[in-house]
């Protein structure tokens, strides 16, 4: 990936260490110390804050929301030694990263990668700034796992393409700005028929209808597309290149879903830590439960291993440059951890952990129910498990259907 | 696979071609059939020592290389992968009590020999046929040790005994007060009861105050790495396997049900891979360690047991027989996993270290 090479570093490492001081020292305000945005593109948008809003500016000017994006399209030209620093700092003082979304996890990278001069331009330093929201238009009624069945239809009107058809599952689609879109071009060929398209949501045509999920939210939506007019500089790459592009952003999606972003962030304590407050203990301070504590120690070996081969797959990937079909395993295994996790919370915390709404329950835990509902949707969304076994089945084991 | 260094790679692609062109399984067959107490080629054993493998984790003030873990680790997975029969583990965990608890002359004495192949050392301790990490049968008194360990490995060829005692570690050498009765396991490999009668010991008095658990921290670490190699093997022969045995006039590897039970494991050894090489980062970097080898070794018991019967089942009838391979890999598997904390021992330890 040319485009997100290592720049050369500016200035030395203790020099950077104290830019980044100074800097949190001027604009991180005291008051979203240890807070996140990381749940606000599940459950929609909440109203920004001042302090939210001047916080997002400043990180968005200096272009450190993306660190290691190029600066000449608004990223923060960071080396990933110099991003590393940049983290620390932060952690330190409990500042989160305020820019965050679709577009800097999966489009902004797969952009970066396939996009025009002029596209590059236009969208990135946007998602930069955290200004734009993008969503994902892939998934039809039938288009799912089978996802290179989709229908929506892109018709080629000489200066413009003409789009109809149905999107579903479309996350955040009624909050969102944008839609990175497959469609069909060609009917003729089920893969190579398949295109890149952008597309505005407040273009004439879209519509969208929110559709409510059994942790009682509604962030995804069905989205239809009725005769939306698209500029022809909205493809990106070639007609027909949709299907590659398509799923390079896919695997940007996994690795983002499986090691850090959301699932971390749903972590929070350690499963013993919350043991030790919710169920017996004895003199000593240890869980009185044997069995409990045998199962969490399982537990927490797993995720310790599942950690050191997200690094593992990390450091790899530097070497030999890009994300890598690994991005499959890991997806595969860090989200059935993150749900084992989620429901082995629940036994230890008993009816305190099932905590729906109301009386009787802190913030935390209602929170906890939620996640632990949402969390079911991370086998199946960014690839099914069962998808992701067939990658690794065929693609990197070689066990294919026609020998 | 870590990134490695030069050093690291050029040892490693040394180790593979030994071991595929020189020491195949059928080597291993060789030695169960030849009867020999030992288990294990002596000349097959010297050039291992004459390429260094002996000595990797030994400085060289001492006769080794002081490569450190992470490389003695994957000498030891490559050997894995072929289950060539050898006192290698056993005789490096024993140079690695003596550099961690002996005195200057004690190191003088040994290490240069176990690192040349030239004195064989192995570890006893357990008092005890399920290791529990507690010493309490063999006793010490005026240098000399009274005790019997039911299972010690590597005994038939070893020079020396690092032998746990009611008052630490000694090194107890071959020859008066030790007696072997040979114990045939499952494995086919050189196990046997030792008992010490009176036997003349030199106590290794300059370590730390956990020594017993920093060498046990260690042998689970390279134990983990033998493992990783067999497990590694066990797969890539099955998924061979698959691909060219046909029934229902399709090969086998076209069965969805097959693929997934394979990706699954693909994934396990992904985790073994790092839970291992975590641990051997580690112990080369003087921290973390015993949470580190806790992970590496549960992680490696658990994925070693799973592999090592899928690999059978999904060989069907010919995985039963004695002509095929992975049969061996399941009965050394299970040695494996007894040796140093079965995985129930190992997460209670782990839930120690973190005050659970
Ligand atoms: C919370 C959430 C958010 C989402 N957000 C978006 C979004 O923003 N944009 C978007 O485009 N899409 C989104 N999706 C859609 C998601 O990508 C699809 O749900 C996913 O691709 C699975 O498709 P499906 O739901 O049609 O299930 P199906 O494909 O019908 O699968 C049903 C079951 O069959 C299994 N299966 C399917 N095919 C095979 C096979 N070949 N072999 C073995 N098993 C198989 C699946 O694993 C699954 O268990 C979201 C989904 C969820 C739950």
């Amino acid at each position: 990936m040319a485009s997100l090479a290592e720049p050369e570093s500016r200035t030395s490492d203790d020099d950077f260490r104290q830019e980044v001081q100074n800097f949190l020292a001027k604009n991180f305000p005291p008051e979203l110390k240890g807070k996140s945005n990381a749940l606000s593109s599940v459950e929609g948008p909440t109203e920004e804050s001042p302090a939210e809003r001047a916080w997002r500016e400043a990180m968005g000017a200096k272009g450190w929301g993306t660190p290691t994006w190029p600066a000449e399209y608004g990223g923060g030209g960071l080396s990933r030694k110099q991003a590393a620093i940049l983290n620390e700092e932060m952690a330190k003082v409990g500042a989160h990263n305020p820019i965050g979304g679709m577009g800097v996890m999966m489009f902004g990278p797969t952009l970066l990668e396939y996009g025009s001069e002029e596209q590059k331009h236009e969208h990135i330093p946007p998602i930069c700034r955290g200004e734009i929201r993008w969503c994902q238009g892939y998934s039809e009624p039938n288009a799912g796992s089978d996802l290179a069945n989709l229908q929506t239809m892109a018709e080629d009107k000489g200066d413009h393409y003409l789009v109809n058809g149905q999107k579903t599952w479309t996350s955040g689609g009624q909050w969102a700005d944008k839609c990175f879109c497959l469609v069909r071009t060609d009917r003729s060929d089920k893969h190579r028929g398949i295109s890149f398209l952008l597309i505005d949501m407040d273009s004439e045509g879209v519509d969208v209808r929110p559709i409510r999920m059994i942790s009682g939210v509604s962030p995804f939506c069905e989205t239809f597309f009725t005769d939306v007019k698209v500029p022809k500089k909205n493809l990106v790459g070639e007609e027909g290149e949709g299907w590659t592009i398509g799923k390079r952003l896919l695997q940007h999606e996994r690795t983002n879903l499986s090691g850090g972003g959301a699932m971390a962030s749903l972590m929070g304590a350690s499963l013993a830590d919350i043991a030790r407050h919710y169920v017996e203990t004895t003199e000593e301070g240890e869980i009185a439960d044997r069995v409990l504590r045998d199962r969490i120690a399982d537990f927490e070996i797993r995720w310790n291993a599942f950690l050191l081969t997200a690094r593992r797959a990390g450091e790899e990937a530097k070497a030999s440059g890009g994300v890598s079909e690994i991005s499959s395993v890991l997806k595969k295994l860090g989200t059935k951890l993150g749900q084992e996790r989620a429901e082995l919370a629940i036994e230890i915390m008993g009816f305190q952990g099932l905590g729906w709404e109301g009386d009787g329950f802190s913030e935390k835990e209602l929170q906890g129910t939620r996640g632990w509902l949402f969390g079911k949707a991370t086998t199946i969304y960014g690839g099914s498990t069962e998808v992701q076994n067939n990658i690794i089945a065929k693609r990197v084991l070689g066990m294919l259907d026609h020998q | 696979m870590a990134v490695l260094n030069d050093e690291q790679i050029m040892l490693r692609d040394m180790a593979r071609e030994w071991t595929q062109n020189e020491s195949p399984v059928t080597e291993w067959r060789k030695v169960r059939s030849g009867g020999d107490e030992r288990a294990f080629d002596p000349a097959a054993y010297q050039t291992m020592a004459e390429m260094g493998w002996t000595g990797v984790i030994v400085p060289e003030e001492h006769g080794g290389s002081d490569f450190g873990w992470m490389s003695a680790g994957l000498v030891i997975e490559e050997l894995g992968k072929t289950l060539t029969a050898s006192p290698i583990v056993s005789s490096t965990l024993a140079a690695s009590a003596i550099m961690l608890a002996g005195n200057d002359e004690q190191k003088a004495k040994w290490l240069p020999k176990l690192a040349s192949g030239e004195a064989i050392g192995t570890l006893a301790i357990d008092d005890n046929p399920r290791h529990d990490g507690k010493v309490d049968g063999t006793k010490a008194s005026g240098g000399k040790l009274t005790g019997t360990k039911p299972f010690v490995h590597e005994a038939h060829g070893a020079d020396i005994f690092i032998t746990a005692s009611d008052d630490g570690l000694y090194i107890v050498e071959k020859g008066e007060g030790v007696s072997l009765s040979t114990r045939k396991l499952a494995d086919s490999r050189s196990h046997a009861a030792v008992t010490f009668t009176d036997a003349p010991g030199d106590r290794l008095a300059n370590g730390p105050d956990d020594l017993l658990d920093q060498l046990l921290d260690r042998a689970r670490v390279l134990t983990a790495c033998e493992m990783l190699g067999m497990a590694q093997a066990v797969f890539d022969t099955t998924l061979d396997y698959l691909k060219q045995r046909v029934q229902f006039n399709q090969v086998l590897a076209t069965f969805q049900a097959l693929q997934h039970r394979m990706a699954d494991l693909f994934g396990d050894i992904a985790m073994m891979r790092s839970a291992v090489e975590g641990g051997l980062q580690a112990l080369d970097a003087g921290f973390g360690i015993p949470r580190a080898a806790c992970v590496a070794k549960v992680t490696a018991n658990d994925t070693m047991h799973k592999v090592s019967r899928e690999g059978l089942q999904l060989h069907g009838g010919i995985g039963m027989t004695d002509e095929y391979d992975v049969g061996f890999y399941l009965k050394r598997a299970r040695t494996l996993e007894a040796d140093w904390g079965s995985s129930a021992m190992l997460r209670n330890r782990f839930a120690e270290i973190g005050k659970y």
